[in-house]
């Protein structure tokens, strides 16, 4: 078997992808493109729990408002829920009868930190229990130190064991430390067919950026011009506003284009960014702006 | 008194040029321009020339006092922001509006708020309540006592200030700001006492013990009254907070900036940030947003004209606030009367409970 070898990719210019992802802050999306973007979020949400204290009661609740976000107006539906493996059943027969996915997260989320015949297990397991898509984790440490080939190895293997179920790859961003390092990980996670880049397990403090997440668009483009192979991102973490969430659909748009603003290809994955989106629809609607008592937490 | 001394005399000093003396009014005219947003007027064919400043007499960029001090040094104009979430800021839209002494020369700008500042100052108060709430009757007590102390230590420049942008006289100054720090004081003893006033044990018909306390509302809007800057404002606040609510002050009057001087000394008093939040701007503009708003929880207005009421009670309606109007004193001595501090200015902004605990069970 041949060992991977990093392709050549181009260096990212810090302050420029700094500058470009700040002036994606400053679109003024107003009324009827304003609704459109929100309820396009909605589509492209990836409802998240992720807690120690997940429960099935909680899971069974968080799918309920996946597949109905809002009572009494028409709102469309989230793209999947995303939940730790062990609660991937409960998921299932709750969104039986609906569009809305199964995501888990596998492979010792958050860390990484174990075998890997252990965590190929546990991503044969999760799909075997009905899980439609898996996250995993890369292994930061292994990165780090250099070992791109046992990356690129061990995605491999967990596309291979995901079988039917599509594959979203975390490079956990917050620990790679320049943006030439995510260049560089998005490279290699496209390269051993990932269908899914994602930036962040949400336990790291620093999350989704901007900034972040548009030298992963640049190398998923540029794999698209090299390839013809489309990949899809998903930003995760600390996107907790709607106007945050219309500010990632604007670089979408800007970077991708048309192609890539579908939940096929973009995600955004969040716990408490629904209610936010659905604050700014009712006050829309309304006109007033709303309070966070009148939505429901879980 | 010193600083009125020196006022005077660049007063004195400063021509006034025959611009700033005939366009005293100027204010209203570029105001109602101004409700445009600066965006649509940047495009529109013909900008007015200072669109994003909606008071600007020909010589406003002349400060009264401006340049130099009788001593030669520059003078140090201060910025008036606002006070939200503990931190004083400018409007998002960066608009500012004018304040004009009586002859009608501009005295210094101060901030005109947005929507969306209330909107950030509204999410401020709301994260600020509970932790406010839960606080110790006694220690909200004490930082009501604290900022009545640092009214009484920024008494000389509070005093300097009303003269300035209030055009009072020395005496009615100190009268005001020596009032503005005892209702301070006189509310703060209130914070650990007004629930065993207010309280009731009730009778009732099966065992039970039965009793009802007050509880703080949430989020309070409060438009503050239209005269007596300092303690028309003190005279609101400090009733609504002293309870565990947290407020949004919208201020319009003849000296907002003494709404900012205040801020200051709240902000030293041990506030946590969002409990006070200060907006400077104008009434008709914010109110509508206001009423409407789902997260406020009551609204306190003092001041307002017969239309403003009508329309905050209308728009009120949709999360069932709790209103409330205060009659307005129109003299400074009615302010400073007893009358003006009262217990039962608390109690339009709690809520009652009732608890029915079992006995000889």
């Amino acid at each position: 078997m041949q060992t991977y070898r990093l392709p050549k990719i181009p260096t990212v210019d810090q302050v420029q992808v700094e500058s470009r992802a700040a002036a994606f802050t400053t679109r003024s999306i107003k009324k009827g493109a304003k609704k459109a973007a929100l309820e396009l979020a909605i589509r492209m949400m990836d409802l998240t729990t992720l807690e120690g204290m997940d429960t099935e009661g909680k899971v069974q609740m968080m799918c309920n408002k996946a597949m109905q976000p809002m009572i009494g107006r028409p709102c469309p539906s989230v793209a999947a829920v995303c939940v730790y493996p062990t609660l991937v059943g409960v998921a299932k027969r709750a969104l039986v009868g609906s569009d809305v996915k199964v995501a888990a997260v596998a492979t010792a989320f958050p860390s990484g930190q174990s075998f890997l015949p252990i965590r190929l297990e546990e991503i044969r397991q999760t799909v075997a229990e009905g899980a439609d898509e898996i996250d995993m984790v890369i292994s930061r440490g292994a990165f780090l130190a250099g070992e791109y080939a046992r990356i690129y190895d061990e995605v491999a293997a967990s596309k291979q064991a995901c079988g039917p179920a599509h594959l979203k790859v975390i490079l956990e961003t917050g620990e790679l430390g320049t943006y030439d390092q995510v260049r560089k990980a998005s490279q290699i996670a496209m390269d051993a067919g990932a269908d899914f880049i994602k930036t962040s397990t949400g336990k790291v403090s620093e999350a989704a950026t901007l900034p972040v997440t548009l030298v992963m668009f640049e190398a998923v483009r540029d794999f698209f011009f090299q390839t013809g192979k489309r990949i899809g991102i998903k930003p995760a973490g600390g996107i907790r506003k709607a106007k945050q969430a219309w500010q990632y659909l604007v670089m979408v748009k800007e970077t991708l284009g048309d192609d890539w603003l579908t939940p096929d290809l973009f995600r955004l994955g969040a716990s408490s960014l629904l209610n936010d989106v659905l604050m700014q629809l009712q006050r829309l609607e309304t006109g007033n702006y709303q309070s966070s008592l009148y939505f429901s937490e879980d | 008194m010193t600083q009125t001394q020196k006022k005077k005399s660049t007063d004195t000093t400063q021509k006034k040029s025959p611009e700033t003396a005939t366009a005293p009014n100027v204010e209203q005219t570029n105001g109602s321009e101004s409700s445009v947003s600066p965006k649509t007027q940047a495009k529109s064919a013909n900008p007015p020339p200072t669109a994003r400043f909606t008071s600007s007499a020909p010589n406003d960029h002349r400060l009264v006092g401006g340049g130099r001090t009788d001593s030669g040094r520059l003078m140090v104009h201060k910025t008036y922001k606002m006070w939200v979430g503990g931190k004083f800021i400018r409007s998002e839209q960066g608009r500012v509006l004018g304040l004009h002494n009586a002859e009608g020369d501009l005295v210094t700008h101060y901030v005109r708020a947005s929507r969306k500042d209330l909107r950030d100052a509204v999410s401020a108060a709301r994260s600020a309540q509970t932790p406010w709430a839960t606080r110790s009757a006694f220690n909200r007590g004490q930082i009501l006592f604290r900022a009545a102390e640092m009214i009484d230590a920024r008494r000389e420049s509070l005093i300097a200030r009303l003269q300035e942008h209030a055009n009072l006289s020395a005496a009615e100054a100190a009268q005001e700001v020596d009032a503005a720090a005892d209702r301070m004081f006189w509310y703060a003893g209130w914070t650990d006492k007004y629930i065993q006033v207010l309280s009731s044990v009730n009778p009732v018909a099966s065992s039970f013990f039965n009793f009802t306390l007050p509880e703080p509302t949430g989020v309070v809007a409060i438009f503050a009254p239209t005269n007596a800057p300092l303690l028309g404002l003190v005279s609101l606040i400090a009733p609504v907070i002293l309870s565990g609510n947290t407020c949004v002050v919208l201020v319009e009057n003849n000296a907002p900036t003494l709404a900012i001087e205040l801020s200051e000394i709240l902000a030293t008093s041990d506030f946590p940030g969002g409990v006070v939040n200060i907006l400077t701007g104008l009434r008709d503009e914010l109110l509508p947003h206001a009423a409407g708003h789902m997260d406020i929880n009551a609204i306190a207005s003092c001041g307002g004209n017969e239309a403003q009421d009508r329309a905050i009670q209308i728009a009120a309606c949709e999360s069932v606030k709790r209103v409330h109007f205060f009659e307005q004193p129109q003299t400074l001595d009615a302010w400073c009367s007893e009358r003006q501090q009262s217990l039962y200015s608390i109690l339009p902004f709690v809520e009652w409970k009732t608890a029915w605990h079992p006995i000889g069970v």
